[in-house]
């Protein structure tokens, strides 16, 4: 990659946090509820690809550590728990069942790790329907209060909005900080060749258990901050479905790359918002779209990024870059 | 004190034995060359060594302490560094962080790797034998995208980038043309001749014999023979695994 592709790239997070600032200023409320729901679900994403997409361990178990985020926040916030607090909670249990999910990941892989994750989906999904005295069964958890500061509350769509971006951005460069840090290369190490790397000193134990656990801890986040923008939860809401549709958003987006699920979330959420005037038609558009972007763009749309900035940026800026920076 | 001391190895794949009660030592600063026939366990011997492999019987020893059955991570952060018979980069990387990747399991704490910046020394260090092995112009490119020759150099770089005592050479000169082989093996010379610990697997007779001080040969998993090349040259034994002479 040249200096200046790397440069622009460098800029892109922080052109998209702007314009995501800028965004809530004139929009309505529905579009602001869906704006909070794009950050949710890009904490929730950002954690799958770090599992994912640099270490390369298959998890369909994203569901359930947002269902532990979220489910913190309804059962403790009717005792006067702060928000934070509970968002703390929700985080740390997150991380332990991903440190607890980490280790079926030292013995089997790909599609057999897969299938270990639907069965954590599976058994968390089956606790939260049966265990009714603390989650309320199948009739979920209702009337879950947003935060807030004293004085200041997070109550409207508008300034939930806020709140949710606060929590966005230290999580967007925490993210950033560890693709750049040894662990990053690390992770890619144990992705692209897992033998080479543990003969040049990579554990994989510590490793694949950090992914798990800090992209669990990611999706924590999430389910914390998605229980009060519904004000409402259920057991359906954290089943495989979810896991697969956080898997669509970081393939989508790309794989393996930062920008991949801001990229991703966007078209996922956003784009079946857009398509609701062509009513029943909409979920079939949106496959196709989906299929169409598999095809043709494998590396996910941040392929057509790499493409526009590759056109853009002159030959003569390509050759006096340094490659080593 | 010996460096490395294999003591009656035994490694079988089902009911193959690859490897059948294998001894030898590795003295600091010496090239020891491991011969044999396709199939004879030699890379068996060196998975062994490097924790790639577990083996069924017998014990490795490195500088006193038993490192069998030890993972590789844990052989690789005690000095002992390998190449592989087809190599083993990260193709996704840069040259030069295939470099860093390799040595920066050896600094500083699981936690550190996290929260420091990787010191500016390391760079450095990639930079240099990145100069040294003659593939600094290419530390930009992604490493899928080096010829295999220049592959097998990087392969080769990133063995010697972490300080190792002991470095594992397999084939190294497989599929090499022969600037390159020329290039290899002067390194290996050079680097030898400043203390650095080889052993090698190979193929080209011509440059083992004239490479080595002493040569071990395999043949089906049994270590046939030891000496120096002029002696392994004539042993019948020797002859008989190669060529089938009785």
């Amino acid at each position: 990659m040249t200096a200046a592709r790397a440069s622009i790239q460098r800029f892109l997070p922080l052109i998209v946090l702007c314009a995501l600032l800028i965004l809530p200023l004139g929009l309505e409320q529905y579009k602001l509820f869906v704006g909070s729901l794009v950050l949710v679900y890009l904490i929730a994403a950002i954690g799958l690809n770090l599992t994912l997409g640099y270490a390369g361990q298959i998890s369909l178990a994203h569901a359930a550590f947002l269902a532990f985020g979220a489910y913190s926040v309804a059962i403790l916030r009717p005792y006067g728990v702060p928000f934070e607090l509970c968002l703390l909670i929700g985080t740390a249990i997150s991380f332990c069942f991903g440190l607890l999910i980490g280790f079926p990941a030292l013995r089997v892989k790909h599609h057999y790790l897969a299938m270990v994750t639907i069965g954590f989906t599976v058994i968390v999904f089956l606790a939260l329907r049966n265990f009714e005295p603390l989650t309320g069964g199948s009739f979920g958890i209702s009337g879950i209060a947003r935060p807030n500061w004293g004085f200041v509350s997070f109550a409207t769509d508008r300034a939930y909005y806020v709140y949710t971006l606060l929590w966005a951005v230290p999580v967007l460069a925490s993210a950033y900080w560890i693709k750049n840090s040894r662990w990053g290369r690390a992770f890619k190490s144990i992705r692209e060749n897992e033998m080479r790397a543990e003969t040049l000193g990579v554990s994989l134990r510590s490793y694949k258990l950090m992914a798990f656990a800090i992209g669990a801890a990611y999706a924590g986040i999430a389910g914390a901050l998605f229980a009060p923008l519904l004000g409402y939860i259920d057991p359906p809401a954290f089943y495989i479905e979810r896991s697969i549709q956080f898997l669509l958003i970081v393939v989508i987006g790309g794989l393996g790359r930062f920008e991949g699920p801001i990229i991703g979330t966007i078209v996922v959420v956003v784009l079946p918002e857009l398509l609701r005037a062509s009513q029943s038609l909409y979920l079939v558009i949106f496959s196709v779209c989906i299929m169409l972007m598999m095809l043709f763009m494998p590396k996910g749309l941040i392929g057509l990024w790499d493409l526009a900035t590759r056109k853009f940026v002159s030959p003569a800026a390509d050759a006096k870059a340094d490659p080593a920076a | 004190m010996t460096l490395l001391e294999i003591e009656n190895l035994s490694k079988r794949f089902f009911e193959l034995p690859a490897l059948d009660r294998v001894s030898l030592q590795v003295q600091p600063g010496e090239l020891l060359g491991i011969i044999g026939p396709n199939g004879s366990g030699k890379t068996t011997l060196f998975n062994c060594i490097s924790g790639v492999l577990r083996c069924d019987d017998g014990s490795v020893r490195f500088k006193g302490e038993d490192i069998t059955n030890h993972s590789a991570d844990s052989v690789f952060s005690r000095g002992i560094a390998r190449t592989f018979q087809l190599i083993q980069v990260f193709p996704e990387m840069t040259v030069l962080e295939n470099m860093l990747m390799a040595a920066q399991e050896r600094d500083g704490t699981l936690l550190g790797r996290l929260l420091r910046r990787e010191p500016d020394e390391v760079k450095q260090r990639a930079r240099g034998l990145l100069e040294y092995l003659g593939i600094d112009f290419l530390r930009g490119n992604l490493a899928s995208n080096l010829s295999y020759g220049q592959q097998k150099l990087l392969d080769f770089g990133m063995a010697l980038m972490s300080r190792p005592e002991v470095i594992l050479l397999d084939e190294p000169l497989a599929g090499v043309n022969p600037t390159m082989i020329r290039s290899l093996v002067s390194h290996i010379e050079d680097l030898n001749s400043r203390g650095h610990t080889f052993v090698v697997i190979e193929h080209n007779m011509e440059i083992m014999m004239s490479l080595c001080r002493r040569i071990i040969v395999l043949s089906q998993g049994q270590q046939i023979a030891e000496g120096t090349p002029q002696e392994v040259a004539e042993n019948p034994l020797v002859l008989d695994a190669y060529f089938g002479r009785h």
